[in-house]
């Protein structure tokens, strides 16, 4: 059966081993197209040369959102819809809406946050991951390299530099696109 | 580099390794289930059933079915609210506060203890609902919503309705931050299992591969999560005592409630995280992963929480004779020596006498004397909430109106039933979903297991 994307994994046991790898493997100009691990590693990331996730300023916008919206819509009904004297205090009674604007500005910094995230990593109920590896769920780093993002280099040098990198196993997997 | 320290206890003890974490954890929830856990679930549903009795007749009669009168018109409900609210803070505490203060011996409590607060908050939110006395139109008198009885919106200068944002924010907030956590670990059980199970954590993974780069936004999205999560549960608490503190009630109008209740939340969370903990480490045989370490790390924090809440106490009682105020004043003396003395006394000795037995070692890392003490410490916050509010109450400013609650078989039903209610939600979670999590324990494995350090 005839399948259209190849790819060279590198198992990896350890995570130190796997950080030194990153970077020797890369030096050596062979590109990576991902590392799956079973728990987030420190530092991969920037051995990897990916920019800082930018999910704070996401996190942020939605934030001040939520304040504005909170806001607009107590001082709307509170003090323009129908005004009422409540406890002899003013229409617009500023401080006692600052606990309501404080919760919806959580609420929504949280709930916009974790939307950019689920859309941006594509995670969803129906999504049907590409397994490389099982075992990079339990207990195995896995390096995974495609093919044709190296074609320039020998698939033979590939895996001699992953091997002299520090991997335990080499194999191969492709999938139907 | 990883640096492992001589002098640290390990986190993780038994020389696990990766694969033994995912092992211990997802055992049992592909193997059958015991008879332990059947016998518990059932008594929990049974409790659930027998307490909805007493909901229905609630829900059908009205809440003249409670022992409440024209003087104590707040008794059991919101004693039981206030109570489960208190609970409900330790789960989003132990994951969002001791995250941002880097404490990694959090990692294999967080998920149960998330869990729990969860369960909390859902028991806790049943008593103003019921309270409501109608609560399938409860909507309008809670939510901002448009109505057709007039354009007449909801009062934004109540604390019961900043209650509604709070708790309802902070139930959304933590149950996502629960999710996220559980997402990676319901891909591991993923990726053993086949069939049915698959399909069914597939979706519940939403499809979680473990890139570096899902991790790492994992990682970002975590702590601006706890970082969010943490001013938020100290508002919960803070808005909760605001329903007492803004009202002119003598021993209710006084500004240390906030910092006081929240305290007694962390105290009284802690308490029954403990109780859930020691159950199910013994039942799930994961004493390795929740060890004496943990244990002892939590009455430490019960020591704190509670000498604090002693503090808070004889702080009232203090500021309640230098005030000046009579009325405040007998408010004080009534809930020490008048009919409710018992109550205020088990309060007293269950949080401010109890827990300070945590400064013996021998009593501390002692599982049995641990065990009794948080549900020790359970029920004399359960009396705190009830000397506040009733004892405040029962004394009105008209002599003629003094009057004593008595509950009736409703208002203990109601509390029974979310009790089942709880414990039935506990324990399904217990059994279906990685009741430790197993990335996060993995991810400090290396400064805790010479196995894996190597």
């Amino acid at each position: 059966m005839e399948r259209d994307k190849h790819f060279i994994l590198g198992v990896f046991d350890d995570e130190d081993v796997l950080l030194h790898a990153v970077k020797d493997v890369r030096s050596s100009g062979v590109k990576i197209h991902e590392v799956y691990s079973p728990y987030p590693v420190h530092g991969l990331d920037e051995e990897l040369g990916y920019r800082r996730s930018r999910l704070p300023i996401a996190a942020f916008l939605f934030g001040l959102l939520g304040t504005s919206l909170a806001l607009t819509m107590q001082f709307y009904m509170m003090k323009f819809d129908w005004p009422m004297i409540i406890g002899g205090k003013d229409y617009a009674a500023f401080p006692d809406f600052i606990p309501v604007t404080f919760e919806m500005t959580v609420l929504l910094a949280s709930f916009g946050m974790v939307g950019v995230f689920m859309v941006s990593s594509n995670l969803k109920p129906w999504a049907q991951p590409r397994i490389f590896d099982l075992r990079s769920t339990d207990d195995k780093h896995i390096m995974a390299i495609d093919i044709a993002n190296n074609s320039s280099m020998e698939q033979d040098k590939i895996r001699e530099v992953l091997k002299s990198s520090g991997a335990t196993e080499v194999n191969d997997k492709s999938f139907d696109e | 580099m990883q640096v492992t320290s001589s002098v640290r206890e390990p986190l993780v003890t038994g020389g696990k390794t990766y694969h033994d974490v995912t092992q211990d954890v997802s055992r049992q929830v592909e193997g059958k289930p015991s008879i332990a856990w059947f016998l518990a679930f059932l008594t929990a549903a049974g409790v659930l059933a027998l307490g909805f009795i007493a909901l229905a007749a609630t829900l059908w009669e009205g809440i003249g079915m409670w022992g409440l009168n024209k003087t104590i018109g707040w008794a059991w409900d919101i004693t039981n609210f206030v109570w489960w609210v208190g609970i409900g803070h330790a789960g989003t505490l132990i994951s969002a506060v001791l995250l941002l203060f880097r404490q990694k011996w959090r990692t294999s409590i967080n998920r149960a203890a998330e869990a729990m607060t969860i369960f909390a908050v859902i028991c806790a939110a049943m008593f103003p609902v019921i309270h409501m006395g109608r609560p399938w139109i409860g909507a309008y008198w809670a939510l901002p919503l448009p109505n057709t009885f007039g354009s007449l919106w909801v009062n934004f200068n109540s604390p019961l309705l900043w209650d509604v944002f709070a708790i309802s924010t902070y139930f959304s907030v933590s149950l996502v931050f629960w999710y996220i956590g559980l997402i990676p670990d319901f891909a591991t059980i993923r990726d053993r299992a086949t069939g049915l199970r698959k399909t069914i954590y597939g979706a519940l993974s939403f499809g979680w591969d473990g890139a570096a780069k899902s991790w790492m936004r994992y990682e970002s999205v975590s702590l601006i999560l706890a970082g969010l999560a943490t001013p938020l549960v100290l508002s919960v608490h803070t808005i909760v005592s605001f329903d007492f503190a803004t009202s002119v009630i003598p021993g209710w109008h006084t500004t240390i409630f906030p910092p006081y209740f929240v305290a007694g939340a962390i105290f009284s969370g802690f308490a029954m995280v403990l109780t859930l903990m020691i159950i199910t480490r013994k039942v799930f045989k994961l004493e390795d992963y929740i060890t004496m370490g943990h244990i002892e790390l939590m009455n430490i924090v019960i020591i704190i929480t509670g000498s604090i809440v002693g503090i808070a106490y004889i702080t009232e009682f203090f500021i309640a004779w230098y005030s000046g105020v009579e009325a405040e004043q007998y408010a004080f003396i009534n809930r020490a020596t008048g009919p409710y003395w018992w109550a205020y006394w088990s309060m007293m000795t269950c949080n401010v006498i109890s827990p300070q037995l945590f400064w013996i070692k021998k009593i501390r890392t002692s599982i049995v004397a641990t065990f009794i003490l948080s549900l020790v410490v359970n029920i004399g916050m359960w009396f705190e909430r009830f000397v506040i509010i009733v004892t405040s109450l029962h004394r009105d400013y008209l002599p003629s109106s003094w009057a004593m609650f008595y509950p009736t078989w409703a208002d203990v039903g109601v509390y029974l039933f979310t009790f089942g209610l709880f414990f039935t939600l506990f324990f399904l979670f217990a059994k279906f979903f990685p009741v430790i999590n197993m990335a996060e324990v993995k991810s400090v494995l290396k400064s805790s297991s010479e196995k894996v350090a190597k």
